[in-house]
């Protein structure tokens, strides 16, 4: 089955879930209703043979203004991935089902965009930060997010080009 | 008398009164290969569950290449995976040619290709070294390395550095492969071939080796597709499965090559002794690549035209490429400016050290090591 066929099914399916098309290279990808993820993905594990789940992970528009959680199943029997958009409101409690129980590879992924997003996800076994320490201050990948001065006392380094940053911190990166 | 003793004390699981033992394996552990953290809960011998904590190396790459234009993301991205940079470097920029549009030569994709497969045995043989030594074989470890530095000096005769590179510029390669360069890795080849013989005589089908890493880590299919599992780990168990086959990119649907996959000969189908004869053999079909586009490298320029300044116009892309930990993926939004509004970065580590705590339930400690040295994690990729 090529990508439109699986569009096309899926469409047929959700008529309310599947709000429309975005362009991407080398395909297009889904944008879906907050409420229908859940099932979109049952539907692609359980009768669309998407075997797995590559990523998951998030995106700030602070634009339009925006949250979105960007989803790539994959399948190996039609050998190929399919990318799935749920926009979420720009909030701080914005909110998606998770799908670690359709796939486990989402446990992770979701805990990383919560950590790097803020993004909840209902139902989730273990929300907590993974990559960031358990008691960081704020979403870093949120475009307005300001690194910190301190970190329990601890000066954060900071320098992308300007000098004037990096106070106390022995990180100043060479030119490449 | 003393034996009266002892007989008379009851043993058994009922009356002898155990406590499960809580361990912390790492931060900075030989066998955790990098700053991973695995809190291991035992029961006598026996590992009742053992939870990752990654994040020791986290650096926020994503927010890192959100800062910088499009060109100065590449040193960052050889950072990853630091034993495999060719292959991470290559990821990225398949990504970016194909948000701008740039055609690469065909004399960039040779070489792109030539060194990535070079970067390839490299990156095997240190995981055989190092997994060698969590088994207790130190001769791998000096073999394994010994013959990688070949590949570092050229390497080094290549771009001037002999871990992180560079190498791989967007549209091209960073500089031109010359003859003598060629005639080193033809060299190496020569070399190189029948030692992969040697290695899998004096590891691979090693009594002790086998014993220690048979049946034990049984990662199946299910359980790959589940946790998202790519690479060797999928072919380790069984699935025949390699984007450099099934989703082409680059010339390599011009070159003949076989993907290995485990086929349970030592033991269970997806254990650790699978996955490591994966590697090896992989090696072989890595220098198979190499000699069937050595000789044909074509005559042109080795870099596309155009200036340093990368600027795509608004868009998304996405690329996949089989790095030696599995599949790295490369998402990448622009929104028409110099640096990029977006770059993510799927880590293929990310997910295979999140299987860790569902296949070494219930294994003995010991066998804990051989799992995890049979993941071949690298934390910076895990990281970030």
């Amino acid at each position: 089955m090529t990508n439109d066929e699986i569009f096309l099914k899926l469409s047929e399916r959700f008529p309310q879930g599947i709000l429309g098309k975005e362009e991407t290279k080398p395909d297009c990808s889904l944008k879906v209703d907050p409420s229908a993820i859940h099932e979109v993905l049952k539907f692609l594990r359980d009768e669309l043979n998407f075997e797995t789940l590559h990523c998951v992970t998030g995106i700030d528009y602070p634009a339009l203004p925006a949250l979105c959680v960007l989803y790539h199943p994959g399948s190996y029997t039609h050998k190929t991935i399919i990318a799935l958009k749920v926009y979420l409101p720009r909030t701080d409690d914005a909110k998606v089902s998770s799908v670690t129980d359709l796939y486990k590879a989402a446990n992770w992924h979701e805990r990383e965009t919560y950590d790097m997003y803020g993004i909840q996800f209902t139902n989730h076994p273990d929300l907590r930060r993974i990559l960031c320490p358990e008691d960081w201050v704020g979403f870093p990948l949120r475009k307005d997010y300001v690194t910190p001065d301190y970190y329990n006392g601890m000066p954060v380094p900071l320098s992308f080009g300007d000098d004037s940053a990096a106070e106390g911190g022995s990180t100043k990166e060479g030119a490449h | 008398m003393a034996s009266d003793f002892i007989s008379s004390v009851p043993v058994g699981k009922e009356t002898l009164r155990t406590d499960e033992l809580l361990l912390n394996m790492g931060p900075q552990h030989p066998s955790t290969h990098g700053v991973l953290r695995v809190i291991v809960i035992t029961d006598g011998e026996i590992v009742k569950e053992a939870r990752p904590e990654i994040g020791y190396l986290h650096r926020c790459f994503e927010k890192h290449a959100e800062n910088v234009d499009y060109v100065a993301v590449s040193p960052y991205v050889d950072r990853l995976d630091y034993l495999a940079s060719m292959n991470n470097a290559m990821g990225y920029a398949i990504a970016v040619e194909s948000l701008a549009g740039i055609e690469v030569p065909r004399r960039a994709e040779y070489i792109r290709v030539i060194v990535s497969e070079l970067q390839r045995i490299a990156s095997h043989l240190m995981s055989y070294g190092t997994y060698g030594l969590d088994m207790g074989a130190f001769t791998a470890f000096m073999y394994g390395f010994r013959d990688r530095e070949m590949i570092l000096d050229i390497f080094e005769k290549l771009s001037g550095a002999r871990l992180l590179y560079n190498y791989m510029w967007i549209g091209g390669a960073y500089r031109d492969i010359t003859p003598e360069i060629i005639k080193q890795i033809k060299d190496f080849l020569v070399y190189f071939k029948p030692q992969v013989e040697e290695y899998n005589n004096l590891v691979t089908y090693n009594k002790i080796f086998t014993e220690r890493t048979r049946d034990i880590g049984v990662i199946d299919l299910n359980t790959c597709y589940t946790y998202g599992l790519t690479g060797v780990m999928l072919r380790g168990a069984g699935l025949k499965w390699d984007l450099r086959k099934d989703h082409p990119y680059s010339i390599y649907k011009e070159v003949e090559f076989e993907v290995p996959v485990g086929t349970g000969q030592m033991g269970t189908l997806g254990d650790c002794w699978d996955r490591h004869i994966v590697r090896m053999k992989e090696m072989i079909q890595s220098i198979r690549i190499i000699e069937q586009l050595i000789d044909g490298i074509p005559e042109g320029p080795y870099r596309a035209k155009g200036g340093k300044v990368i600027k795509p116009p608004a868009g998304e892309a996405y690329s996949r490429t089989e790095c030696p930990r599995g599949e790295l993926g490369f998402y990448i939004i622009s929104d028409g400016t110099g640096k990029p509004f977006r770059v993510r970065c799927k880590s293929p580590c990310f997910m295979n050290i999140s299987t860790l705590d569902e296949i070494s339930r219930g294994v003995m400690v010991a066998d804990l090591v051989a799992t995890i040295g049979s993941l071949d994690i690298v934390l910076g990729e895990v990281d970030r």
